[in-house]
């Protein structure tokens, strides 16, 4: 098993390349130029100059070396540099974006614990929810709990984030007036008021995202029970007289995690992209909306790094996913 | 009475096609028939619509302008209302009801195209990875990259690089058009492609083929005539997720702005538009939420009464 993490790790490496590669080379072909906003009374030399103080005069292969560089080596070293104190990276030039001026991490590190908070809550939430709703639709199936479970996760699968999330909007923030329609990340939680206030202004985005995930787990999570409920062992623990909670909870349950376990992994990264939306709908100024400034400014440092970091958590989730089945069901030997 | 009893045994003995058999199993899913009955009302509403209601959705009409749906009329006699604009008018005095027309039959096209241009790239990529085994492995290294690509984010950067020259090129809607579909086309075909590409090399193993090759069919003709077939049915259902998935891209890109422009109405930039005077005017944003909604759900439903019905082990109990 630890062979095969190893390998799994070793081969993500040329695949995360051809991945920065590919996101490198479209950019590249963007039409915009982030010279464009400067005023035109700039001599032509002085604009040459300011180019390539943006290192834009390199040609592309070099720049993408350079990028790579500050990606793996320039930036761990800020990272170690800022945790103990040390200075490897004295006086290197770190990733900096086009229309922020700033290095492209801080921003990003600023933005990602709104995302984070967020995003892992909706998850959490998503799979609480999702978990009982799947194994009672499978133990009593066709019955009108699974019918509507079927239905109710059905309408998850189907109505898109930007439509439920103003939809609740209007419903619980203007209607009713219960809880706040933008999502205030300045808020700060010092006593029990603010931590209403926060648990409050936290209900409606998670809410949304948690029905996409509620939905998709579910129904694996009622799949994956189906399966294992018609399987020999289970007749065989009813026959020996184990309780009915003992065989549904403990033998088929546990059974029918190893998939959706691997499924769970496998969509943390998908959640990332749905929050692009979300963020956008709730005003949550993580990276998604980040991303979407970034894009619409022409800002190729940010996006690429930001691109890149998805596809970063896309593949690692990818060899979790694989990994934890193989840990979890001794049947499957990668050898 | 006397002629029903006589016709029965006579239309049971007739030789039936078997997707005769697969119509009948997929009737008797509830869901699926009804997704079925609103797909084809949703998009004969849209193709036939503007014939009966031949309002232009681009008519600024501004005396006439924000009119509610005439159904407020039912409990708030002061609103502003008329039968002239039956779902109201939106803060340019253009219809509603036009305007969701229009924008629905783009939607449904982008959503149509890029379904059947996923579909046939994944096709063939899996149909090519599953028959050749030389082309395997690269075809599904490939394939596996693609899919470790962050395709929304991609997909935006996309938008914005191409959307100039390709207007350019084929003048403003089509060259989105164009975009779009091969946008959205090219970022969802894998699962497909995976799916296909399994089921042909387990097909590749069975006795039907090696008797086929045996008698010295072409691989052109093996892959048309005995494999094709053979995975239509997954191919089918991948196709109907495919085509939810493609709509509910399109919106996605409209609602971020990075879609159709806005003169050319798509149900998801209708919803964009009118999200920041929704409390005034939430029936602007219910409309093309809804339909996209319920088009979406309806295809998916669709998507599990074909399962069902394709599946000869499920068909027939």
């Amino acid at each position: 098993m630890l062979t095969y993490t190893i390998r799994r790790l070793l081969l993500s490496i040329p695949t995360l390349l051809f991945i920065a590669l590919v996101i490198f080379l479209l950019l590249e072909l963007a039409p915009g130029d982030p010279m464009g906003q400067m005023p035109l009374t700039i001599p032509d030399d002085v604009k040459q100059r300011m180019r390539e103080a943006l290192g834009l005069g390199e040609p592309w292969y070099t720049r993408f070396g350079l990028w790579l560089y500050q990606f793996f080596v320039v930036e761990p070293q800020y990272w170690i540099d800022g945790a103990f104190g040390t200075n490897f990276a004295e006086g290197k030039q770190r990733i900096i974006s086009f229309q922020s001026r700033s290095p492209v991490f801080d921003t990003i590190s600023e933005r990602i614990p709104q995302t984070l908070w967020v995003v892992g809550m909706s998850y959490i939430v998503g799979i609480l929810i999702a978990l009982p709703i799947g194994i009672y639709s499978a133990y009593r199936q066709y019955s009108v709990f699974d019918q509507a479970g079927t239905f109710i996760t059905m309408i998850g699968f189907s109505i898109p984030p930007f439509f439920t999330g103003p939809l609740l909007i209007v419903i619980f923030a203007v209607q009713l007036g219960w809880l706040p329609s933008v999502y205030d990340t300045t808020h700060v939680v010092r006593d029990w008021d603010t931590f209403v206030t926060q648990f409050k202004q936290m209900i409606l985005p998670v809410m949304v995202l948690a029905l996409q995930t509620t939905a998709q787990i579910a129904r694996y999570m009622r799949a994956s029970m189906l399966d294992n409920l018609g399987q020999d062992y289970v007749r065989t623990a009813r026959a020996k007289g184990l309780g009915e909670s003992i065989v549904v909870m403990k033998h088929v349950l546990r059974n029918s995690m190893i998939p959706v376990v691997t499924v769970i992994a496998l969509g943390i990264p998908s959640i990332f992209g749905g929050a692009i939306i979300t963020e956008q709908v709730f005003k949550v100024n993580g990276i998604g909306q980040l991303l979407i400034i970034a894009i619409q400014g022409n800002d190729i440092p940010m996006v690429m790094t930001l691109t890149f970091l998805f596809a970063v958590l896309i593949v690692m989730f990818n060899i979790i996913a694989d990994v934890l089945y193989g840990v979890l069901d001794p049947r499957i030997r990668y050898d | 009475m006397t002629d029903s009893t006589i016709a029965q045994p006579q239309a049971d003995d007739k030789a039936r096609n078997q997707w005769w058999d697969v119509w009948d199993q997929f009737k008797s899913h509830k869901g699926a028939m009804a997704g079925l009955i609103f797909l084809i009302f949703i998009t004969l509403f849209c193709l036939l619509g503007p014939l009966l209601w031949s309002l232009d959705p681009g008519k600024l009409d501004i005396r006439n302008k924000d009119l509610r749906p005439v159904y407020v009329a039912l409990w708030d006699g002061s609103a502003k209302t008329s039968w002239a604009n039956p779902m109201g008018t939106d803060n340019l005095g253009r219809d509603i009801m036009a305007n969701i027309m229009q924008g629905g039959r783009i939607s449904l096209a982008v959503g149509w195209t890029a379904m059947v241009l996923a579909i046939l790239i994944g096709t063939t990529i899996g149909v090519i990875a599953g028959y050749f085994r030389r082309l395997d492995g690269l075809l599904m290294r490939f394939t596996d990259l693609v899919l470790a690509l962050p395709l929304l984010p991609l997909l935006l950067v996309m938008m914005l690089l191409f959307r100039d020259p390709l207007r350019a090129a084929f003048g403003p809607e089509n060259g989105i058009f164009i975009l779009i579909v091969a946008g959205i086309g090219i970022t969802s075909w894998m699962q497909t492609a995976r799916i296909v590409r399994g089921d042909v090399m387990a097909l590749k193993e069975r006795e039907f083929v090696l008797a086929a090759r045996s008698i010295g069919t072409p691989s052109r003709r093996m892959i048309t005539r005995h494999l094709l077939p053979n995975v239509l049915s997954p191919i089918m259902v991948s196709a109907t997720l495919g085509l939810a998935t493609a709509i509910i891209t399109e919106s996605a890109l409209s609602f971020l702005g990075l879609g159709f422009p806005s003169d050319f109405p798509t149900w998801g930039k209708i919803l964009f538009d009118n999200v920041d005077r929704m409390t005034r005017f939430p029936e602007r944003v219910l409309f093309p939420g809804l339909a996209i909604s319920l088009t979406v759900l309806s295809v998916n439903y669709i998507g599990d009464g074909l399962r069902d019905a394709l599946d000869p082990r499920i068909r027939g109990q």
